[in-house]
């Protein structure tokens, strides 16, 4: 992007509510499962049937809400948001206007070098849409194109978070996303999965001068459904916009669809009169009045927060800073770290392997901890192994990939794989003579002065035992024997 | 003057999906600024003192608990499809 520019970006970001039933009907919430057996004449918008506010649903939004510092509104009401499209049987969706539930709060991006407080509008509650499935499409012109409503999803309890426009670059609009969906990961009021849907972004972009304070034309993109999409979408838009403001052209207010598969955006067909949603007072639900004895209530009902167990780790664990951010970050991650501290007291070396390795190996196959074969009992007894000096250090790596791949125990892998370090001293003894008598010239360096040559014989050793030598014996006697 | 113009009615008939003849349109531009005219007689009432109402009954906080309950068949959830295709509700294509 030219140093010219500067780009405004704001997000809006949908989450899921992970409650038993929907938000204004006892049907159950599901994913995956046959369409349109989850309904009832609720969420299917028959004449003569009324919702009724899941409590949990408030409870869960409350909880949303204080995550990102909103000021809970005492007096809330839902509205209808009229619109024709078929994802909503009613022709309406049940939504928040002008009294959303939590406004003007914020949430702290730490982006490394400096922290973006990115401000946050609003937290507002609606129902999600039913799901449409376009169907034939087989090339044939003649066939014609239909789509498919399934109702499972309509009526899902849906959480909207609404940022100013305050976040300066695609990375921020990344980290921001991050950050958010840690925090309600560690509430538990949604499982922010993104492939399923339950946790989505749109984002608003522009460009200005920089400088500039006038905020330039904005576009709106659709279907950032992944952090790498979420980048990569608003680096091609910033890209796009800033091309066509540098030759002269303008940027059209529109609603545009990034496309995984090309990388690109592409404007999706001008409906500027369906942004007139005729919104009024939902007449079918009574207005809420939450009392702020039950904000705290709430309050109270939130665990430890990622920041604050943070400094616990530092604290309790002896922990680096980075290792108690990065430990915390993760809920299921922190709960394994204080699993493996149940069973081993080192936790810098708890820390280390899960920040090293298993975090490397967790990333390539792309599960979480939790999924992972390897059980804190098992990472702790390895532990204790290398302790005891039965394996070295780079033994335990091929030891540890393996019960990475088999979920097996440390002591049946090194025995199965034979990698028990060689401890004996006469064995050892052998061997090095061996080495020695095999390298007159390096040997000749050494004693010519040049200590390092010691490094390559130590290195012969250990190709030799296969890696199994006990390293600092073998120096010892190395050392003992070059005299 | 009029409070509602032909332009308005159709307008609102394109975001309801609703076709009108020129006559209809001209015929419900009419009877519009009718009604709009009578309701404008409210803002005559002076509601200084009143706080905005957004329902007509006086209660607030009508929950529910988060309990499943059993939904309906899907056959019979079907049955008000205009088609039905591959156990859903068949619909024209909408971009
Ligand atoms: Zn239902």
């Amino acid at each position: 992007m030219s140093k010219k520019y500067e780009s405004v970006i704001g997000l809006e970001t949908h989450i899921e509510l992970s409650t038993n039933t929907k938000m204004f009907c006892g049907c159950k919430l599901s994913f995956g499962e046959e369409s349109n057996v989850h309904t009832c004449p609720v969420c299917l918008g028959h004449p003569g049937s009324l919702p009724v506010v899941n409590k949990k649903a408030i409870e869960y939004a409350i909880k949303i809400a204080l995550a990102v510092n909103c000021k809970i509104r005492e007096y809330t009401i839902f509205h209808r948001k009229n619109y024709f499209y078929p994802d909503q049987a009613k022709n309406y969706q049940i939504s928040q206007y002008d009294l959303p539930l939590g406004v003007g709060g914020y949430l702290d991006v730490d982006m490394g070098d400096y922290v973006r407080r990115v401000g946050i509008t609003r937290v507002h509650m609606e129902e999600d849409t039913g799901k449409l499935l376009h169907t034939g499409r087989t090339g044939r012109i003649s066939e014609s194109v239909a789509s498919i409503v399934d109702f499972n999803r309509g009526g899902t309890p849906l959480i909207e978070i609404v940022t100013e426009p305050d976040i300066k670059s695609p990375e921020e609009a990344k980290e921001y996303l991050i950050r958010l969906r840690n925090l309600i990961l560690y509430r538990g009021v949604s499982n922010c999965n993104m492939e399923e849907g339950s946790l989505r972004c749109d984002a608003n972009i522009s460009v200005k001068k920089v400088g500039e304070e006038r905020i330039g034309t904005k576009t709106e993109i659709k279907n950032l459904n992944s952090f790498k999409f979420l980048q990569k979408g608003l680096q091609y838009e910033i890209e796009r916009q800033t091309n066509l403001l540098e030759s002269g052209g303008k940027v059209i207010q529109q609603t545009r669809h990034y496309d995984n598969n090309t990388n690109m955006t592409k404007v999706l067909r001008s409906k500027e009169e369906a942004h007139d949603y005729r919104y009024f007072p939902e007449p079918d639900l009574v207005p809420m009045h939450i009392e702020s004895k039950v904000v705290d209530e709430v309050r109270c009902t939130i665990g430890e927060l990622p920041a604050e167990k943070a400094e616990r780790f530092e604290k309790e664990y002896n922990l680096p800073k980075y290792d108690s951010s990065f430990l915390s970050n993760d809920k299921k991650v922190a709960r394994y770290f204080e699993d493996c501290c149940k069973l081993y007291s080192n936790a810098k070396n708890i820390s280390n392997w899960i920040m090293g390795d298993f975090s490397a190996l967790l990333n390539k196959e792309g599960i979480d901890i939790n999924d992972s074969k390897i059980k804190p009992a098992n990472l702790a007894s390895m532990l204790k192994i290398i302790d005891g000096g039965k394996i070295n250090s780079k033994i335990a790596k091929s030891v540890f990939e393996e019960m990475f791949k088999t979920g097996e125990s440390p002591q049946v892998i090194i025995e199965k794989m034979g990698l028990e370090q060689i401890s004996d001293g006469g064995l050892l003894e052998d061997i090095i003579e061996e080495i020695i008598k095999e390298n007159p010239g390096t040997v000749k360096q050494y004693k010519n002065g040049k200590k390092k040559a010691i490094g390559f014989l130590i290195g012969r050793v250990m190709a030799r035992t296969k890696g199994k030598a006990n390293p600092k014996m073998v120096n010892e006697i190395m050392t003992k024997k070059l005299k | 003057m009029r409070k509602i113009e032909r332009k308005d009615i159709e307008h609102i008939a394109k975001l309801a999906e609703l076709d009108f003849s020129d006559g209809e349109l001209e015929k419900f531009t009419v009877q519009l600024d009718r009604i709009l005219d009578h309701v404008a007689r409210i803002s005559k009432v002076d509601t200084e003192k009143i706080l905005p109402t957004s329902h007509v009954i006086e209660i607030k906080n009508v929950f529910r608990d988060d309990i499943v309950k059993k939904s309906i068949p899907k056959e019979d959830a079907l049955k008000n499809a205009p088609e039905v295709s591959d156990g859903g509700f068949k619909v024209p294509k909408i971009d």
